[in-house]
């Protein structure tokens, strides 16, 4: 069999990939111990899977997908269907790549009321929306640990946008943005006790069942340019909120929240918080609670709380710190929160791309509920409630349960659909992803996935109408799916073609980090309106260079400002002298290049920092500290040009107090021999 | 001179005019990294590019081979060319109005040789910026100069240069058909017939 496969490769290598990989595959069976191969064979895997993924060298993918990258506190963009990694963009991590909060203009980013964070736990992107369909102009994320939402500008795939949310813990049901973008929605995991002025009160764990809220902050998005604003809260029990999800459709105006622990348990909610058969769906009229608190509903209490935002032009960050926050009590404000009885300890809740059904998936719950919003409003009218919680009307399950799907697998998790009618839930315990049918709730396929899923995401699959073509899951466990790494390996996301009855895996990929969830989006949304490069004219950084006669080295007391120029293939000034030991050295380059993909980068040896990469037309600063007198040299990171290992120059530090002044240049002009190059030969 | 004739003319003059609104020539650079290519735009005026940072990015590859850089004031030739142009249109239109064909067929010969010389003009440059490169060059290939082509396709070093005129370049080419046309209609029409006839009687 090696051998014919062999003779394969050297005759015809496509037909050969194709072949050895179905080969391979059936061979997996009965030689699990083979060497270089993996235990686990994919089940399911189609037999044209080698070229449904394939996307030949300088071709580009049909779909941006964007992944999570949790515990790393970034967003990776891969290409579907080839899986490959196209961009790392941090958010709330420094990243050494780039510079991105080492240098002074990002520093802003990473600030928050605890001071300077530059680490959070990213779970969820959500793409802007027009129109209850995904537009590609911005993804929204969250930083779950230190509650913040982020904003990235998907023209330049950059973070331009932090801000931290008040009154929270745990930020981990966000950020979800309404069909017109015009609110992104973010709600609290933890429930703290909440001192009423944006802290939270020093009080005994004792008091858990009194003391403690929740939080769901309405942020406000500026239609045209993206920037956000916390608009007001609405102050719920003391409940942790695990997800949630926008209506459309009919149910537009409302929004879903999965929650658990209404046992308000303090202690091991492992146990505590699974004693009740059923939580709630909370479910919040937004456009009602908007109108709430525009008719004066809303109270105002004191907070602290960071905004920074990137700006264009300056290409720098600015934080600004809020002090107050209004904020609703749904006891106060009629027919805007209700809740609904969902089996145990729900976690994702998804709404069909018609808008008429809730799917609501009990982690710990042997059957999948699918709520309908019909019924729902049917229900309120009614007033078929089951009494009150914190002032809030409980429905009646029967009354809002369109049906449960009998059996779907252990441990459900998330749901997508492909916009056929179809929905599709991934299986964390029993590891697979099932299909079944909105129409008659019946199981229609299923598809061991390796292993553990968390979420899963069809393109557009959140939205009114899905990109139902392929299914990406995202597996938490990846044992056997690449070579082996030590003890640390790479999660995997696998892609599913969902284009038939059947569905058929094409590709596993490796994730960085930990994905949580996706969002996925067709490539000419975004690609034609991706920025290739500053205008170097627009750049109003008040430290910019934008040409090389306008450089300088100037002094004042400690701290010397270099505005330096990059180009291919030198910095200017490339030679600098006068700079003391203990000097705060700022660095403020600006690359001069007007070209696609020729950043420069600079690095000086021996600073406690980064390198800073400058795009071109941008204007970055280092800080830099010399603490021994020599001399320093600096130098272009980003392999630029032929000439780039010649990209360098020296600064040269005196001992305190030295008389060195300050000077600097690049290149004197030097006669050249007249015969030189004829004498050479 | 007929009217419509004189409106030939006209036309022929106001061709000129679009030498303002397109470039004249067109140089394309093309190569393995640079997929998207690079466009030098000559205008009668200016120069420019199918992006802003054309000029710039030409500059940055032809530094590494000792080329002088290439900007607009290094031309006197844009200074002055304009003025030209609006001398022909001027003078086309007052040849119009005065309908003398002795005098279209000097506005004719004279715009020849005026777009004769502005080609010979930019060969000449194109032989200055290719063969006078700077001793201190990083990269020397021995032998090699960089001479774009006038017109044509041409390989240097890795990358693949085309040069074609332009739409401004038409106005000269219609200026000049135009002119000529209204020349050649305008002959005196009576005459010929007879002296056909003669000829072949002759013969
Ligand atoms: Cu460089």
């Amino acid at each position: 069999m090696e051998t014919l496969v062999n003779r394969f490769w050297k005759s015809a290598p496509k037909a050969a990939l194709l072949l050895s990989l179905a080969a391979g595959s059936a061979l997996q069976s009965c030689n699990k111990t083979g060497a270089g191969e993996g235990g686990g064979a994919a089940a399911g895997l189609d037999a044209d899977a080698a070229s449904k993924v394939y996307v030949a060298p300088g071709k580009h993918d049909e779909l941006y997908s964007f992944l999570s990258g949790g515990f790393n506190g970034q967003v990776s963009v891969y290409g579907i269907p080839s899986g490959r990694l196209l961009k790392i963009i941090p958010v709330f991590s420094q990243f050494p790549e780039n510079g991105y909060g080492y240098n002074e203009e990002t520093k802003a980013m990473l600030q928050t009321s605890h001071g300077f964070i530059p680490w959070d736990d990213l779970h969820h992107p959500k793409l802007s929306r027009k129109d209850g369909m995904t537009d590609g102009r911005w993804l929204f994320v969250n930083g779950n640990n230190t509650p913040r939402v982020a904003r990235v500008d998907l023209s330049t795939f950059e973070t331009v946008e932090i801000m931290e949310i008040p009154n929270s813990a745990g930020n981990h049901c966000s950020p979800y943005p309404t069909n017109n973008n015009e609110y992104v929605l973010a709600g609290t995991r933890f429930s703290v006790p909440l001192d009423m002025k944006g802290g939270t009160a020093d009080v005994s764990m004792e008091d858990y069942k009194d003391k403690f809220r929740g939080s769901i902050s309405f942020i406000k998005v500026d239609q045209e340019k993206g920037d956000m604003e916390l608009d007001f809260q609405v102050l719920v029990p003391g409940f942790d909120y695990d997800l949630a999800n926008g209506g459309k459709g009919p149910s537009n105006d409302w929004v879903f929240f999965t929650t658990y622990n209404t046992e308000k348990a303090g202690t091991l909610k492992e146990l505590g918080a699974s004693q009740n058969d059923r939580d709630y769906l909370a479910a919040i009229n937004w456009k009602l609670a908007a109108k709430y608190a525009a008719e004066g509903k809303a109270k105002e209490m004191p907070a602290n709380y960071y905004h920074n935002k990137l700006d264009h032009g300056t290409h720098s960050a600015k934080s600004t710190i809020k002090k107050k926050v209004r904020y609703l009590l749904p006891e106060d404000c009629p027919g805007m929160m209700y809740l609904l009885p969902a089996p145990k300890s729900p976690h994702g809740i998804d709404v069909d791309p018609t808008g008429e059904f809730m799917v609501v998936n009990g982690k710990l719950a042997s059957t999948l509920p699918v709520f309908s919003f019909s019924k729902m409003m049917k229900a309120i009218e009614n007033k078929q409630f089951d009494g009150e919680k914190n002032g809030i009307p409980v429905l009646k399950y029967e009354a809002v349960l369109q049906g449960e799907v009998k059996e779907p697998g252990l441990g459900p998790l998330h749901t997508e659909f492909d916009g056929k009618g179809n929905a599709y839930s991934t299986m964390f315990v029993s590891s697979e992803v099932v299909k079944w049918s909105l129409k008659d709730l019946q199981v229609k396929d299923r598809m061991p996935v390796y292993y553990s899923p968390g979420h899963l995401m069809i393109p557009g699959g959140d939205t009114r109408e899905p990109y139902g073509k392929y299914l990406v899951v995202m597996n938490k466990i990846t044992k056997d799916r690449f070579l082996p790494t030590g003890p640390e390996l790479m999660h995997s996301a696998q892609l599913i073609d969902i284009s038939g009855d059947k569905m058929k895996m094409l590709l596993d990929f490796p994730t960085v980090a930990e994905p949580h969830y996706a969002q996925g989006i067709k490539a000419d949304l975004i690609a034609p309106k991706s920025v290739k490069f500053f205008k170097l004219d627009e750049n109003s950084h008040p430290q910019a260079a934008k040409k090389e006669s306008d450089v300088s080295v100037t002094r004042k007391g400690n701290v010397v400002t270099v505005k330096m120029t990059a180009i291919r293939s030198h910095l200017t000034p490339d030679n600098i002298e006068g700079i003391q030991v203990g000097d705060t050295v700022n660095f403020h380059v600006t690359n001069l290049e007007q070209d696609w993909d020729v950043p420069h980068g600079f690095a000086v040896m021996g600073a406690n920092n980064a390198e800073t990469l400058i795009m071109p037309g941008a204007t970055q600063s280092l800080k830099w500290i010399p603490k021994k007198t020599g001399v320093y040299p600096f130098y272009c990171t980003d392999f630029c040009s032929a000439l780039h290992q010649e990209m360098q120059g020296y600064v040269r530090v005196s001992p305190k107090g030295s008389s060195v002044p300050i000077s600097f240049s690049t290149g004197k002009k030097k006669p050249v021999p007249p015969a030189a190059t004829a004498s050479l030969k | 001179m007929k009217v419509y004739q004189k409106v030939l003319m006209l036309l022929a003059a106001v061709s000129l005019g679009l030498l303002f609104l397109f470039p004249m020539w067109k140089i394309y650079l093309k190569a393995p990294q640079y997929p998207e290519g690079l466009e030098l735009h000559i205008w009668v005026n200016k120069l420019g590019g199918s992006s802003e940072g054309v000029l710039q990015n030409f500059n940055i590859l032809n530094h590494y081979i000792g080329m002088a850089p290439i900007h607009a004031e290094s031309f006197a030739e844009l200074k002055y060319m304009p003025y030209i142009v609006v001398f022909f249109m001027i003078t086309g239109v007052v040849v119009a109005l005065l309908g003398k064909r002795k005098l279209v067929l000097g506005w004719t010969l004279l715009l020849m040789v005026g777009g004769s010389v502005g080609i010979l003009d930019f060969y000449l440059w194109l032989v200055k910026f290719g063969t006078t490169l700077s001793p201190e060059a990083p990269i020397k290939v021995p032998g090699m100069t960089y001479i774009p082509p006038l017109l044509g396709h041409k390989t240097l070093l890795n990358f693949e240069a085309l040069s074609l005129p332009a739409w401004g370049s038409l106005g000269i080419a219609l200026g000049i058909l135009l002119a000529g046309l209204a020349f050649f209609l305008s002959r005196p029409a009576v005459q010929l017939p007879s002296v056909a006839r003669t000829k072949t009687t002759v013969s």
